[in-house]
């Protein structure tokens, strides 16, 4: 479980997160919003990019705002990028492997682990291939297999689907769905993409303006009134 | 995945025999077959291309420029001949301890990098390579003399200065040549491991992108000065093999802007592979060379040549020479055996 308490960041003249408090409980939880309402900065705080300049967040029971930025990883964050960042000089091996080194998992069971996140997500060329000789729907795979290496305890996804059609997206929910089961982390999604996110979140968190609009069930959730009018625009709006 | 285990475990296994044929090719058979220039020229290359093997670990394997690698190698030089003059240490160990040293004021000079990337860390180190050359014409080498400087006052040009000293096993012209070529395939190795373990898959990341290295729990600022540390380390090596190889080095042969040529040559070649190094070795020591002592053109023409070459790379081929000349061969062998094929069918349909 993650819990933020009062999350305030100030760039500038700017506030992209307005004292925001928000739980995500586990499984794969959802948050979105619309362009600009805070979720990616929400995910640079968690990373450690961006120093919160008030709020709390406390993840499993720690306070994760007090470890040093590189260390995070080692305790169990994982995340992906907008611009899916896979390294491109490296093969898909020792992309995934380059994760679990960092990890503070075992070294004697790399080898395994490594190969069992690439197997997890469904990604058939060969581990030898470098990750710049791959396409679009190749990298997203080995970009979630970085992320599910190494004992995750908490996935953060940004939007991980970006730039893929309809129906490869399909086959990223399904891995997606499975995480929590497998890995036993806790995942959080953000995509414009609805379908992707009612496909894989029991509950969804809707931000705007850097503050919660609503949390709870995702079905539930895409059918608030007060989420269609943020997020979706009414019909009257129109 | 078994069979693809293998499938590398095989192909590392032929490059190993090529790449071990190729050095006993180069360490036994090339003394026989050229002459004492041509042996001290690829004694030069052979040195060089570990001074170009250390600007491709730091630009090729982690993104950081630096300009300063050949004033690196004139600290790694002064220091082999200031340790010379005044040890009686076996040679295996100068060597060492003159890497160590230099990569001390590597790791220094690479604490820069920490903060500034790109243009500004080039500039920087670039600075570094022109302060090094000012202080060396001041000081310039140790000739066997007192003092810090180990210099006596014997003006440059005299001829009683005793050379800086060889290994005891390899003091004649091409036993030492032997000896400066396993050395660099020494230093390769050791690069070659550096890159295709846990430093090299964080350098990778790092030049990927940083903010994905640091969320994947990379201590970005160890791993830069690692890089820096290797690099200054072989760079420091390299300086020592030249002090002994030239006996008596001199300030006037470092300039500023061989630092410079050797990032352009390095680029050249290619900065991707660790072959890329050998090539820019090859372009920095050994074009000069047959330019001015086989072919009798002023070698500042290489200048030009030089320039056209890294602007043919920058544009079309990021990889270098190492990486395109293999593809631009088969293009050539796939655009032979077509015409070929083509003119015997239209042969035998007439």
């Amino acid at each position: 479980m993650i819990e933020v308490k009062g999350l305030t960041v100030r760039f500038a003249g700017v506030t992209p997160i307005d004292d925001m408090s928000v739980v995500f409980p586990g499984g794969t939880c959802g948050l979105i919003g619309p362009n600009g309402a805070g979720k990616t900065t929400f995910f640079n705080v968690l990373s450690g990019f961006v120093k919160p300049a008030a709020g709390s967040i406390s993840a499993f029971g720690e306070d994760l705002l007090r470890m040093a930025d590189f260390r995070r990883a080692r305790w169990g964050l994982r995340r992906t990028f907008q611009t899916e960042m896979a390294i491109e000089k490296l093969s898909v091996y020792d992309n995934v492997a380059m994760i679990h080194e960092h990890s503070g998992a075992k070294r004697g069971t790399r080898r395994h682990d490594v190969a069992t996140a690439i197997e997890f997500v469904g990604l058939e060329t060969p581990s030898t291939t470098k990750v710049g000789r791959l396409g679009a729907r190749e990298r997203r795979l080995v970009e979630l297999a970085r992320a599910v290496v190494g004992k995750p305890r908490v996935v953060l996804l940004d939007e991980p689907a970006a730039g893929l059609p309809e129906e490869e997206t399909s086959h990223l929910s399904a891995v997606i769905r499975k995480i929590p089961g497998e890995f036993g982390a806790l995942v959080i999604l953000v995509d414009h993409d609805m379908s992707l996110v009612s496909a894989c979140c029991e509950t969804t968190a809707v931000v705007d303006f850097g503050k919660l609009v609503a949390s709870g069930p995702t079905a539930e959730i895409l059918r608030n009134e007060q989420v269609m009018k943020a997020y979706l625009g009414t019909e009257t709006d129109i | 995945m078994a069979r693809a285990v293998g499938g590398i475990d095989r192909r590392l296994a032929v490059r190993a025999v090529l790449i071990t044929g190729a050095l006993i090719f180069v360490v036994f058979a090339v003394p026989s077959l050229v002459g004492a220039d041509w042996l001290t020229t690829f004694a030069s290359v052979s040195i060089y291309s570990i001074s170009a093997l250390s600007f491709g670990i730091l630009y090729g394997r982690v993104g950081m420029i630096s300009l300063g690698q050949v004033a690196l190698l004139s600290i790694g030089c002064w220091i082999g001949a200031r340790l010379a003059y005044a040890t009686h240490i076996p040679f295996p160990f100068l060597l060492l301890i003159d890497g160590l040293i230099t990569m001390g004021i590597g790791v220094l000079l690479g604490l820069t990098s920490v903060r500034l990337s790109g243009l500004y860390l080039a500039l920087i180190t670039l600075m570094f390579a022109g302060a090094t050359t000012i202080v060396l014409s001041v000081t310039d080498f140790p000739n066997g003399g007192g003092g810090f400087k180990g210099r006596t006052a014997t003006g440059v040009l005299s001829t009683s200065t005793p050379p800086v000293r060889r290994p005891s096993i390899a003091t004649g012209d091409t036993a030492f040549y032997k000896y400066i070529v396993v050395v660099t395939a020494l230093m390769f190795l050791l690069a070659l491991v550096h890159v295709a373990t846990k430093p090299g898959r964080a350098w990778a990341s790092i030049r990927e992108s940083e903010p994905a290295a640091l969320a994947a729990g990379v201590n970005i600022t160890l791993y830069k000065l690692w890089a820096f540390a290797l690099a200054s380390f072989v760079t420091g090596v390299a300086g020592c093999l030249l002090a002994a190889q030239v006996g008596v080095p001199r300030a006037i042969t470092f300039q500023t802007q061989d630092s410079l040529t050797l990032a352009a040559t390095s680029l050249i070649g290619g900065i991707f592979s660790l072959w890329g190094a050998i090539v820019a070795g090859i372009f920095n020591q050994l074009l000069p060379f047959l330019f001015q002592a086989q072919w009798n053109i002023n070698s500042n023409f290489l200048l030009i040549l030089f320039g056209a070459g890294l602007m043919q790379v920058l544009l079309t081929a990021p990889g270098g020479l190492v990486d395109q000349f293999p593809k631009d061969m088969a293009k050539l062998g796939r655009f032979v055996w077509h015409s070929l094929r083509s003119l015997t069918r239209r042969g035998s349909a007439s």
